[in-house]
């Protein structure tokens, strides 16, 4: 990518370009390479274990761990000096989208590459990344995030567990009780948040040998079982001094950049996902046989098999073109120096809000296909014996962990409002330019241009965006940041804009590059807008409703309906259309 | 020890074949190694991590045909030669000639290559190979052992075993049970876009079209006819057996 890269947010106030994002169709053959690997481990090392996975054999999972860190699955993110392989993060993310195929052992692994090593990673000094990376990148140790407490999950940083130092300077003193920590059977070091003095959150490197740590027993979990999850009791566990992980009193830094890479590489994880969901469903339509046809064949089941590859589509697309805009944004860091990782971590920050969209639509679109896919199972879905049921379990874990969807909601308008205050975004102008605009006459969609109404719908998207979030700063000021439903509105109308327009220019660029799946990409945009944009309508009418009455309320009103009129898609045909393509495919196809 | 391995990239065992206009379609198909000659590298693979030397795989075909070369190159094989000319794509008598012709150029000791391709598993090429480079052959093994220049390999002989012996240079093919192939690393993978791809063309190896085209034309392609359901035979046996002669007599003419 030579042009002027895509800068976080700036999808609020100017459209972009289908060149500037990355998308699926941009993999290098490295890419699929590594892509390959990790779908021949999981194929060959995984899925034939995968029961004993389920039941808890954590020295298989170690195993399996061990022969991932022979492969280099472990080493991507880890710099090469530290014997990592320092790929970028399209590597990481199409690995963690094939390694979820695997069921829950991706969270393992996952938990293992991602919030446990890359702490140490992006914020650990040139001691703690010698002494630790090595191993972590090898397999030779494995790593484990403990955050949340029994009385902090979302309030991360109301943790209660404490630092001391001690009286020769040389411990931290810690004390306190982390609960739901992934790996926490096996891990040989935890990441872990401490309050030092009840005041400084900070993180420290514990290791699982110090004296005073422990685990307490397995939780019993509703779905991804394949992942050991239990509490971390800390008893006046001597930590040395060197192993503060950053500043006394920066752990919140870590914590929440940590958080901004997890999302994302959430909504890769749930990419798998729904992909083996929907391959997994549409077999089973192919070969259940009810009123002697296949229930392939009827347009009922069909439309489900389309809302379900659409949503695969979606989600790939924004999960790709976010990772391919934070790798965009690294390569122009340098990475050299004691800071890099840090710096490395501010260009991924700049992302904060893709991250969060991408975790909310990503965890959304895989319970809607995890249900869906075990609604054409019908009864057959409730039996353990089918794999769609484990999908059905192991999906709803993703709308509650790496913050909840509901907090993420919360931060899309919450971060958008601190960036454009300090004027990374010209968000003010923006909506400005729209005061007048809106006073004269909008331009209608030009239907004779491939996917005119869609363009037109993502265009008139951003501004219903910034005319309704225009009228909640104005209407509420500093106190919107209380108003929990009209930014959870104002989220629901940025993921729509970014996952309307992501899906667009996706589809123009495969146009453009003659690629083989054009057609079918643009029936997904047409799918997609034609069911989203009148959420959109809906969701702003609510929101102006909610700020506004009487005559003032008419008046928006009235500009809302300048801004959606649009002509509806024929989706039974656009459905069929989309189904009959997965179907001979057998699986996802874009 | 010099080793060629020769390969072929193939259709994924799980793509779906359809025809258009008399001739399978590639259009959309996941392109893979061919398992056969996966095994093939393996085993090369294992031969100079034992025994030291070098590990070169050929290939004919177009440029798609570089996904396999360079899978193969991850897994570990030092360098490739691809040949790349229309005129070369024939049947296996093209290929073998052209494969021949490639390979004298090189020295060799031991010559490995999948005992078929999935595709069209003509299972000639290697053993026209080795005909044509004078060469012994032993196909379908499922273990090999060299000492010095004494080969010992186990073939699958219709479920059993046959033993045999020869003495290098030597061309084995590989049947499945041979070896478990690896799958390459991420650093094999990195350094194989490095390693060093010859591509070549018909005048390169100084033959011509007219030499080495094809002996064999297709008359007709098409799919094998849908399965439809069985049927239970009735009644007792005397019956049964009578109504199943007459349905292979009339129904399906097989006697």
């Amino acid at each position: 990518m030579s042009q002027t890269r895509e800068h976080g947010a700036a999808f609020f106030v100017a459209p972009q370009s289908p060149e500037q994002i990355f998308t699926p169709e941009d993999f290098t053959d490295e890419h699929r390479m590594i892509a390959k690997t990790t779908f021949d481990f999981v194929n060959g090392d995984i899925l034939p274990v995968a029961d004993q996975l389920e039941h808890q054999d954590w020295d298989l999972t170690v195993k399996l761990l061990h022969k991932a860190g022979d492969l280099g699955l472990l080493a991507v993110d880890v710099p090469e000096a530290y014997e990592g392989l320092g790929l970028d993060k399209v590597t990481s993310s199409l690995i963690t989208e094939y390694m979820t195929r695997g069921g829950s052992f991706a969270l393992s692994y996952g938990a293992h590459v991602g919030i446990g090593s890359l702490p140490i990673v992006y914020f650990g000094n040139e001691d703690q990344k010698r002494r630790y990376l090595p191993d972590l990148a090898t397999g030779r140790k494995f790593a484990a995030y403990a955050l949340t407490e029994p009385g902090s999950g979302s309030d991360a940083l109301g943790a209660r567990t404490t630092a001391k130092l001690s009286e020769d300077g040389k411990y931290y003193i810690l004390n306190g009780t982390k609960q739901f920590i992934t790996n926490s059977a096996f891990a040989d070091l935890f990441i872990v948040y401490a309050k030092i003095d009840g005041e400084q959150f900070s993180a420290f490197i514990v290791e699982r040998n110090f004296k005073g740590v422990s685990t307490g027993p397995e939780e019993k979990k509703m779905g991804i079982k394949a992942s050991s999850t239990r509490p971390l009791i800390l008893e006046d566990v001597h930590v040395p001094v060197e192993n503060l992980l950053g500043e006394a009193g920066k752990g919140h830094v870590i914590a929440f950049n940590i958080l901004n890479i997890g999302r994302y590489k959430l909504a890769v994880g749930c990419v798998g996902g729904i992909k083996a969901a929907l391959e997994t469903a549409v077999k089973y339509a192919k070969t259940r046989e009810q009123f002697k046809r296949p229930i392939a064949s009827f347009p009922l089941i069909q439309g489900k098999i389309a809302d379900m590859a659409m949503r695969g589509y979606i989600a790939e697309s924004i999960a790709y073109r976010t990772t391919g805009a934070i790798d965009h944004a690294l390569s122009e860091v340098d990475l050299s120096g004691e800071d890099a990782g840090r710096k490395a971590a501010k260009a991924i920050e700049e992302f904060a809000i893709e991250c969060s969209i991408n975790k909310v639509f990503a965890s959304e679109a895989l319970d809607f296909t995890v249900d869906e896919g075990l609604q054409i199972h019908g009864g057959a879905g409730f039996i353990q014996e089918y794999a769609i049921e484990r999908m059905y379990r192991d999906s709803r874990i993703n709308r509650i962990f790496e913050g909840t969807n509901e907090i993420n909601r919360l931060l899309i308008p919450g971060t958008l409002m601190k960036k454009a205050l300090k004027g990374e975004v010209a968000l003010l102008q923006a909506a400005q330019g729209l005061q007048e605009e809106l006073l004269g006459i909008l331009e209608p969609a030009d239907e004779s241009e491939l996917l005119g109404i869609e363009r037109h719908a993502v265009e008139m998207t951003r501004k219903i965006f910034l005319f309704v979030g225009g009228l909640a700063v104005q209407t509420y000021g500093q106190k919107l940041e209380r108003e929990q439903e009209i930014l959870a509105n104002l989220a629901d109308l940025a993921m729509a804009l970014y996952a309307m327009e992501t899906a667009l220019l996706r589809a123009l660029k495969t146009q453009a590059n003659e690629g083989s799946n054009a057609q079918l990409q643009g029936d997904y945009v047409r799918l997609f807008v034609a069911e989203t944009f009148p959420e959109v309508e809906r969701i702003a009418k609510d929101t102006l409703a909610a700020m506004q009455d009487g005559d003032t309320l008419r008046t928006s009103l009235a500009v809302l309906r300048k801004l959606t009129r649009i002509a509806p898609a024929n989706t039974v045909e656009l459905k069929r259309r989309i189904a009959a393509r997965i179907i001979e495919a057998e699986g996802y196809l874009a | 020890m010099n080793i060629i391995v020769c390969i072929k990239q193939t259709f994924d065992t799980e793509a779906k074949i359809s025809l258009e206009n008399g001739a399978v379609k590639e259009d959309g198909v996941q392109f893979i190694l061919n398992p056969y000659d996966e095994y093939a590298v393996e085993e090369a693979l294992k031969i100079k991590e034992e025994q030291g030397g070098e590990v070169t795989v050929v290939t004919v075909g177009p440029a798609r045909v570089e996904e396999a070369i360079r899978t193969a190159l991850a897994m570990g094989a030092d360098e490739a030669i691809h040949i790349e000319d229309e005129a070369a794509y024939g049947d296996e008598y093209t290929i073998a000639e052209v494969l021949a012709a490639a390979i004298r150029q090189k020295s060799y000791d031991l010559i490995l290559a999948g005992n078929q391709a999935v595709d069209d598993g003509s299972g000639q090429v290697a053993v026209r190979l080795a005909q044509l480079l004078d060469i012994a052959h032993i196909s379908t093994i499922t273990k090999l052992e060299i000492h010095g220049t004494q080969v010992v390999a186990e073939r699958d002989a219709e479920g059993d075993t046959e033993i045999a012996e020869a003495s290098l240079p030597v061309l084995v093919t590989a049947q499945q049970g041979l070896n478990e192939p690896r799958y390459p690393s991420l650093i094999g993978i990195r350094k194989a876009s490095k390693k060093p791809l010859t591509k070549l063309t018909l005048a390169d190896l100084g033959l011509s079209a007219d030499a080495v085209g094809r002996k064999v034309t297709p008359v007709e392609v098409f799919l094998p006819a849908a399965k439809g359901a069985g049927r239970i035979l009735e009644g007792d046996t005397a019956m049964r057996v009578q109504e199943l002669v007459r349905e292979l007599r009339q129904t399906s003419k097989v006697l």
